[in-house]
C-alpha cells in the first residue's frame, strides 16, 4: 500500500543521504523524496512516498526515528491529509495543436508559463494521479519535456507536524 | 598550561582532541598514525593521562578499541588518519556496529580546502561508514571539535550503543579556538527512552506467570545493559529455562541447572526444542536474528505468545511478530518486572513447570554435544575443555575468530560471567580474535586471556602478534588448526556434495618458528595425549605469550546444526 512519510530532520550536510541509504540499504521502496528547509532554518521538511506492507512501513518508521538527524517522523496516510506535486510540462504547440494544447491545460488547471511560436511550458499542480490524468490526455508525441517535483504532503485540520 | 574547569582557553585543534579524550577518562587509544592525523599524534605524545597502543594495521586498532568496550563497561577509541587509514578501518566499525559496541572512531581528513579534490589519502569517511555506524560528524571547525567529540560518546554509549566516527580535517587541527568541553548534550532528535511501560511489563507479568511451557532467551542486550545479576534473579525465581545467544554468552551462568546452553544454528538440542515448543517466550535484548531463530516462517508455526523487552524499537517484530513490546532499557525493565512479580505474590502453576522440565530433560538427554574421542588425532571440542578446566575459576576472558572454532569455544567453554567472551557475532569477522585478546588484555592486565582461533582466522590479523610483543602482552593463542577452512569445509560436506571447492588451507607457516620469529613462544601439538600437558605448560607461562598450535581432526563438525532456511526444531543431530 502506498504511504506518505512526513518528517522534520536537522537541516544539516548529510542528513538526505542518511534517510536515502537508509531506503536503499535496507531495500525500502521510494516512490519520490521532496525535502527543503522549513520556517526554522535549522529544520528540514522531507515527503517520502513509499509502499510496502504494514509490517514494512512499520519498520521504515523505526529505522527512520532511528536516524540521529531526524526529528519527528509522522504517516501522512493514517489520517486526513493533503497531498499536492507540481509539474512543469514543455509540450509541442503549434498548428492546429496550439488551441487544443491550450484547452486540456485550462481542463486541468494549468497555468502557461513560458511561450514560444512552437511550445508551451505548463504549470500543473495536484495529486500524483491528477498530473498523471494529464499526461495521459496529452498526445504522447507532444510532449517534449516534463519535470514532476514528487509529492509534498501536509494533515487537514488540527494534524500538525512541528516541534 | 594546566586548565580549571570551565576555564577558556585558546588551544589548537589538535590539543582539544587531546583534552576531550582526556576529559571522558580515556586511558588507551588504539591507532595508527599517518599524514592527516600528526598534528594529533604530536598533542598525544606530550600528555600521559590517554595511552596510545600502536597496532600494526588500523582494522586491528578498531577490534582492539571494540574489545577494550566489550570487556570493561567504557567506550572503546580508535584513532586513525584518512584515506586508507579508514578503509582499513572499516572492518573493524562494521563489526562492532553489528554488535552494538560502544566507540568513538577518531579519523583523520585532509584539510578542509582540500576535500572534494580527490586529494592524497582523502576518501569521503562519512559517506563511506555511514551504513555502518550509529552516527558519524565531520567536523568542519576547530570550535566544533569538543561538542562534536561530546556527542560521539553520548551517542555511542547510550539507548542502543554503537560505533560513531569523529571525522577531523588536517587544518582545524591546526587551527586555535577557545577550548570548553561542555558537560552535556542536548539533542532534540534523540529521545531516550529508559523505563519500560508499566501497562505493557503487566500484561508481560500475568503472561509469563501463567506459563506452562515458559522459556526465557537473551542476548548481547542483558550484557550492555549489565543486567546478568537482574536476570539471574528472574530466571531463579521463576524457575523457568533460560538460553543465550552467542552474544548474550555470559549473561547468565552457564553452569546453572536452568540454563540450556546457547540456541541457535549451533545451539543445543534442548534449547532449540524448549524455544519451538514452549507458549510463552520471554525475549530479552535479543533480535530474533537468522542464526538465532532460522526460517522465521518455521518459527511462527507453533502458536506462542511472545514479550520482547529491547531498548530498541526497530528490533521489535523486525522479524518475528511479538505479542507484548516493551521498549526499555533492560535493566530498568526488569528491575519492575521483578518487583510487579514480587507484589503478585502468585507462582507460576508447579505441575505444568515439572511437566515442561521433564520434557526438556528428555531433549537434555540427546546430550547432542557429545562427541567420541580419540587417541590417534586430537578433537578440538577437548582442546576447548580443556582450556575450561584450567582457567575456569581464574578472571579468563575469551575471545575468538570466526568459524568452527568459534562454535566450539561458545559450546564447550562455560561462561559463568557476562563481558567474558568476546567474538563477532553479527558481522562474522575472520581476523578479530587477536586484535580482541589485546584489547581484552589491556583493559585486564592481570587476568588470563585466550584467543581459540584457527589457522585461517589467525593468518588474517597475524601481524597483530609484534603488537603483542611490543606490550608484552602475555595472551594465549589457541589455534585450533584443521589445515581447512573448517566451516567452509563443513557446508561444503553437507550442501555441496563434498566438493572442498578452495577451502583447503595449503602453505601454511610453521606457526612455532612465527611466533618465535615475533619473540613469542612457539608450540605445536600433535598428539590427543599431548593435550592437557601442552595446555598446562603453555598457561604456566605467565608473562609470554604463547602460540598453541593444536593439529586437530580435518573432519570434524560442529553439531548440532539447522541448515540455512530451516527451522529451529530441524537440526542435523550427531
Amino acid at each position: 500500500m502506498r504511504h506518505i512519510l512526513s518528517l522534520l530532520l536537522e537541516n544539516e550536510s548529510g542528513a538526505l543521504s542518511r534517510v536515502a541509504g537508509l531506503f536503499s540499504a535496507r531495500g525500502y521502496n521510494i516512490e519520490s523524496l521532496t525535502v527543503a528547509p522549513t520556517e526554522d532554518p535549522s529544520l528540514s521538511r522531507m515527503t517520502i512516498v513509499t509502499s510496502g506492507s504494514d509490517d514494512i512501513i512499520e519498520q521504515i518508521t523505526k529505522q527512520l526515528n532511528k536516524l540521529i538527524d531526524v526529528v519527528k517522523v509522522v504517516d501522512l496516510t493514517e489520517g486526513n491529509h493533503i497531498e499536492r506535486e507540481l509539474m512543469l510540462v514543455k509540450v509541442r504547440a503549434s498548428g492546429k495543436d496550439r488551441d487544443e494544447m491550450k484547452r486540456i491545460s485550462d481542463i486541468f488547471r494549468g497555468r502557461i508559463l513560458d511561450v514560444t511560436d512552437k511550445t508551451y511550458t505548463i504549470e500543473l499542480t495536484g495529486t500524483g494521479s491528477k498530473l498523471d490524468a494529464f499526461i495521459e490526455a496529452l498526445d504522447k508525441t507532444a510532449i517534449l519535456e516534463t519535470v514532476r517535483t514528487g509529492a509534498s504532503g501536509i494533515g487537514r485540520g488540527d494534524r500538525i507536524l512541528k516541534l | 598550561m594546566e586548565l580549571t574547569e570551565g576555564q577558556l582557553a585558546e588551544l589548537t585543534g589538535a590539543e582539544i582532541v587531546s583534552r576531550c579524550l582526556a576529559e571522558e577518562k580515556v586511558k588507551f587509544v588504539f591507532g595508527y598514525p599517518g599524514g592527516a592525523v600528526l598534528p594529533i599524534y604530536d598533542e598525544l605524545g606530550k600528555q600521559d593521562k590517554v595511552k596510545h597502543i600502536l597496532v600494526r594495521h588500523e582494522q586491528a586498532a578498531v577490534h582492539a578499541a571494540d574489545a577494550y568496550s566489550r570487556c570493561t563497561n567504557e567506550v572503546g577509541v580508535a584513532l586513525v588518519t584518512s584515506g586508507p587509514g579508514v578503509t582499513n578501518a572499516i572492518s573493524g566499525i562494521a563489526t562492532a556496529y553489528m554488535d552494538s559496541v560502544p566507540m568513538v572512531v577518531i579519523t583523520g581528513q585532509v584539510p578542509t580546502h582540500a576535500i572534494g579534490q580527490d586529494a592524497f589519502q582523502e576518501v569521503d569517511t562519512v559517506g563511506i561508514t555511514r551504513p555502518c555506524v550509529k552516527h558519524n560528524i565531520l567536523v568542519k571547525n576547530a570550535a566544533d571539535i569538543a561538542p562534536s567529540i561530546k556527542k560521539a560518546f553520548y551517542l555511542a554509549s547510550t539507548g542502543r550503543p554503537g560505533p560513531v566516527v569523529v571525522d577531523i580535517p588536517k587544518d582545524i587541527t591546526i587551527d586555535k579556538t577557545n577550548y570548553f568541553y561542555p558537560k552535556t548534550v542536548e539533542l532534540r532528535s534523540y529521545n531516550l527512552v529508559t523505563k519500560g511501560h508499566s501497562g505493557q511489563i503487566r500484561k508481560a507479568v500475568d503472561l509469563v506467570l501463567n506459563a506452562r511451557r515458559p522459556m526465557i532467551y537473551t542476548g548481547g542486550g542483558i550484557i550492555w545493559g549489565n543486567a546478568s545479576d537482574l536476570l539471574a534473579q528472574l530466571v531463579r525465581s521463576l524457575g523457568y529455562p533460560c538460553t543465550n545467544t552467542l552474544m548474550g554468552l555470559g549473561g547468565y551462568p552457564a553452569t546453572d541447572p536452568l540454563f540450556l546452553g546457547m540456541l541457535g544454528m549451533h545451539g543445543t538440542y534442548e534449547a532449540n526444542m524448549a524455544m519451538q515448543n514452549c507458549d510463552v517466550l520471554l525475549a530479552i535484548g535479543a533480535r530474533f536474528d537468522d542464526r538465532v531463530i532460522g526460517n522465521p516462517a518455521h518459527f511462527a508455526q507453533e502458536a506462542r505468545k511472545i514479550i520482547h523487552i529491547d531498548v530498541d524499537p526497530s528490533s521489535i517484530s523486525k522479524r518475528v511478530k511479538v505479542d507484548i513490546p516493551v521498549v526499555g532499557d533492560v535493566s530498568e525493565v526488569l528491575k519492575e518486572l521483578l518487583a510487579q512479580i514480587g507484589e503478585m505474590k502468585r507462582k507460576p502453576d508447579p505441575v505444568a513447570l515439572k511437566a515442561w522440565w521433564s520434557q526438556i530433560s528428555e531433549w537434555r538427554s540427546r546430550d547432542c554435544l557429545r562427541y567420541e574421542n580419540s587417541d590417534q588425532v586430537i578433537k578440538p571440542q577437548s582442546v576447548v575443555e580443556g582450556v575450561y578446566e584450567l582457567t575456569k575459576n581464574k578472571e579468563t576472558y575469551v575471545t575468538s575468530d570466526v568459524g568452527q572454532h568459534q562454535m566450539w569455544a561458545a559450546q564447550f567453554y562455560k561462561f559463568d560471567h557476562p563481558r567474558r567472551w568476546i567474538n563477532s557475532g553479527g558481522l562474522g569477522t575472520m581476523g578479530v580474535g587477536l586484535p580482541y585478546a589485546m584489547g581484552a588484555q589491556f583493559a585486564h592486565p592481570d587476568a588470563t586471556v585466550v584467543c581459540i582461533t584457527g589457522e585461517a582466522s589467525i593468518q588474517m590479523c597475524i601481524q597483530e602478534l609484534s603488537t603483542a610483543k611490543q606490550y608484552r602482552l602475555p595472551l594465549k593463542i589457541i589455534n585450533l588448526n584443521n589445515r581447512y577452512l573448517g566451516m567452509v569445509r563443513q557446508w561444503q560436506e553437507f550442501f555441496h556434495g563434498n566438493r572442498y571447492s578452495e577451502s583447503y588451507m595449503d602453505a601454511l607457516p610453521d606457526f612455532v618458528k612465527l611466533a618465535e620469529s615475533y619473540g613469542h613462544i612457539g608450540m605445536k601439538i600433535e598428539k590427543p595425549s599431548d593435550v592437557l600437558p601442552a595446555l598446562e605448560e603453555g598457561f604456566a607461562r605467565k608473562d609470554d605469550l604463547v602460540f598453541m598450535d593444536f593439529l586437530t581432526d580435518q573432519k570434524e563438525n560442529v553439531y548440532p546444526m539447522i541448515p540455512g532456511g530451516k527451522g529451529l526444531s530441524e537440526m542435523i543431530l550427531v
